[in-house]
């Protein structure tokens, strides 16, 4: 088992002929994922790599296919239009990769979407992957293996450092989730860390949260009230300066709110096994899971 | 995107927002001229992105067009948080019967743009936040509306008694929120807003913060960017696209990703290192974006060793690598340099490498202590 995707999750790609959605969704294919369909305006009727069938809207996508899902890899001016034509054609879960959207159009999308009622994961995030059945995004599917622990994070690269080791020491993944470095989002640590509690297959879960905003602290007491399984969590930033904008649009210390120190002294209070460096997390899920 | 008050002033003021006149100046006969043209009392005050101007000196009265003249020659001499200040902005002094704030900003935990007003204006907004919170009214809004009237007047009332001024100051909330909206903010500000002794509400000063992420679809915005008016290195790195900040430290760190740069800036600090910058070479890297990396970096006299951690998803190591070797032939380094590089691409990388000369690691954490006993001069 796993969470949000698994082997009958069925994948449309925005922007399927750009770029970036033309060589992630090759890699998607090759690691196994059910790509049904993709969407490029003006490209409907044509085939992506002679199989998978273009449609000029997610409307027909979801009418011919019957996609549950889709990922989105249009220009940042572009991708509030592609998360609500998405969620008003009805796909439940939305995964937004594009870097670089407006925060404005996010106060505008994330209440469409939920009334709508999708999940949206993103944007500014690398996706998710539950090794051995699907990915969704651009996780690097060699990294990680199949196995019991769930992982949540704001970082892209930071989060394949920390499954590339978990992999090293042979501790495999249910479910790998970025759930993105913008100050609004779709998604939220809670949301993943309800769901890895729910998920049968999950035994504990790593969180790699960062500097800005409130949200690891807020995750921290959902763990103490609500979950039964261990958490185990790395928070990057704590030697960031404050009001610097650390490359993520939220990773941002706003006076003397959203520090590391902050998030950490909040997940040691709560029960949150706390790493101070990435390879730390090894030893508290070994312990954690003894 | 930091933009000046001028800039912000001149944004408000298209939008009906009533503020007083006011010239830029960059020398002292500039200002002393535009003074004289006022023909009354100004108000001199330092164009700079940074906060905290009038404690740093940056704002002061001038009575005569020759006073005018000195204290702009002092201002322009100031600077204020380690930016220099290039420009002032001379203004008529107002009379003053009381001083507000209004301000809005993106709220991330309401996920709204959020409106603030405090009749207690004119000083630092988080210090009335933290003293005095009930001086503050708080006022989500819904950006599928915007702000209504009553909404509006609520937020007035907080403010002022007179009808007059709240609706006036009402009118003006809406404005600001129009111009904030429009101009794709992330802050717009007004402290202080004030009444005069003959009843009227005006702006005296005005700040606006860009979202970066507006820019691409905002011409006019982007082209308010003062480029003198912000750190030479980052000005390098942005037209490189990277992201790189400056600290203090030593140890020059060349990261792909924000949260892998931000963790190695940390590991640095935890094995008794100091990070030099962050700095993140995004992701799909081209080695000109190493070679320019490398060039920001080698122009801190403070950095004693660099260090590269790469991990390769999207980012192709042996690109990185080809960066690393383009830019140490035009450049040779003078001081220590440690690669630690994993992931897509990665034996082809260590190739090019170890073709020129150098080394490549595959842990972190061997990497950084490496990097760390160089620049502290401890050999590792």
């Amino acid at each position: 088992m796993s969470i949000f995707i698994d082997k009958s999750t069925r994948l449309i790609v925005q922007g399927i002929t750009g770029r970036d959605g033309s060589f992630h969704t090759k890699q998607m294919i090759e690691y196994g994922t059910q790509v049904v369909g993709g969407v490029t305006p003006g490209k409907g009727g044509q085939k992506f790599e002679d199989k998978v069938p273009i449609f000029n809207t997610v409307a027909e996508a979801v009418k011919t296919t019957k996609a549950n899902a889709t990922v989105i890899y249009v220009p940042p001016m572009f991708a509030a239009d592609a998360m609500m034509e998405a969620a008003d054609a009805g796909v439940r879960f939305i995964v937004c990769i594009t870097e670089g959207v407006p925060v404005l159009d996010m106060t505008r999308v994330r209440p469409f979407v939920i009334e709508k009622g999708a999940r949206l994961l993103g944007p500014n995030c690398p996706g998710l992957i539950s090794p051995g059945q699907s990915k969704v995004g651009i996780i690097p599917g060699r990294i990680c293996i199949p196995g019991p622990v769930g992982l949540v994070s704001r970082s892209g690269t930071l989060t394949y450092e920390v499954v590339y080791q978990m992999t090293r020491a042979k501790i495999g993944q249910t479910t790998c989730v970025g759930i993105g470095g913008d100050p609004i989002n779709g998604t939220n640590f809670i949301d993943c860390l309800d769901a890895f509690e729910k998920d049968p297959n999950t035994e504990a879960v790593v969180m790699i949260g960062e500097i800005g905003g409130t949200d690891e602290q807020e995750a921290a007491r959902f763990v103490r009230e609500k979950m039964k399984k261990p958490v185990v969590g790395f928070i990057a930033g704590q030697t960031a300066p404050s009001g610097r904008r650390m490359g993520h649009a939220g990773a941002i210390i706003s006076g003397s709110a959203g520090t590391a120190a902050e998030k950490m002294q909040a997940f040691e209070e709560n029960g949150v096994g706390v790493a101070k460096r990435p390879i730390d997390v090894i030893d508290l899920l070994k312990r954690a899971m003894r | 995107m930091n933009i000046h008050e001028y800039q912000a002033k001149d944004i408000f003021r298209k939008y009906g927002i009533p503020i007083p006149p006011g010239e830029v100046a960059t020398t002292p006969e500039e200002a002393e001229a535009i003074a004289r043209k006022f023909g009354t009392t100004v108000v001199i005050k330092a164009q700079v992105h940074a906060g905290g101007r009038g404690k740093a000196g940056g704002v002061k009265l001038a009575r005569t067009p020759a006073d005018a003249k000195s204290i702009a020659a002092q201002i322009l001499k100031l600077t204020i948080k380690g930016l220099p200040v290039k420009k002032v902005l001379v203004t008529p002094a107002a009379d003053i019967a009381s001083e507000a704030y209004v301000g809005i900003i993106v709220d991330r935990a309401s996920k709204r743009p959020v409106f603030m007003a405090s009749p207690a204006g004119g000083i630092d907004i988080e210090e009335v936040a933290a003293k005095t919170p009930d001086k503050i009214l708080r006022r989500p809004v819904d950006p599928r509306y915007g702000l209504q009237l009553y909404e509006a007047m609520q937020l007035a009332f907080f403010l002022y008694s007179d009808m007059k001024q709240v609706r006036a100051a009402a009118k003006i909330l809406q404005q600001l929120y129009k111009a904030f909206i429009e101009n794709g903010g992330s802050l717009a500000e007004i402290n202080p807003l004030v009444t005069t002794p003959t009843g009227d509400v005006v702006a005296l000063d005005a700040k606006m913060v860009i979202d970066d992420n507006e820019l691409d679809r905002r011409a006019d915005i982007a082209a308010l960017r003062d480029e003198s008016a912000e750190d030479p290195s980052e000005v390098e790195a942005r037209k490189a696209n990277l992201t790189f900040i400056k600290l203090d430290g030593n140890v020059g760190c060349i990261v792909n990703g924000a949260g892998l740069a931000m963790a190695t800036m940390d590991l640095v600090k935890y094995y008794g290192g100091e990070p030099a910058n962050f700095l993140d070479i995004g992701g799909s890297s081209n080695p000109e974006k190493v070679v320019a990396a490398l060039r920001i970096i080698t122009g801190d006299r403070n950095v004693k060793a660099i260090l590269f951690n790469i991990f390769g998803g999207i980012t192709r190591t042996d690109d990185v690598a080809n960066g690393i070797v383009t830019a140490i032939k035009q450049n040779p380094l003078k001081v220590p340099l440690v690669i630690r590089l994993t992931g897509t691409n990665e034996e082809i990388a260590v190739k090019i490498l170890k073709e020129n000369g150098l080394s490549a690691m595959t842990d972190m954490d061997e990497a950084v202590k490496k990097a760390v006993a160089l620049a502290t001069g401890k050999a590792a």
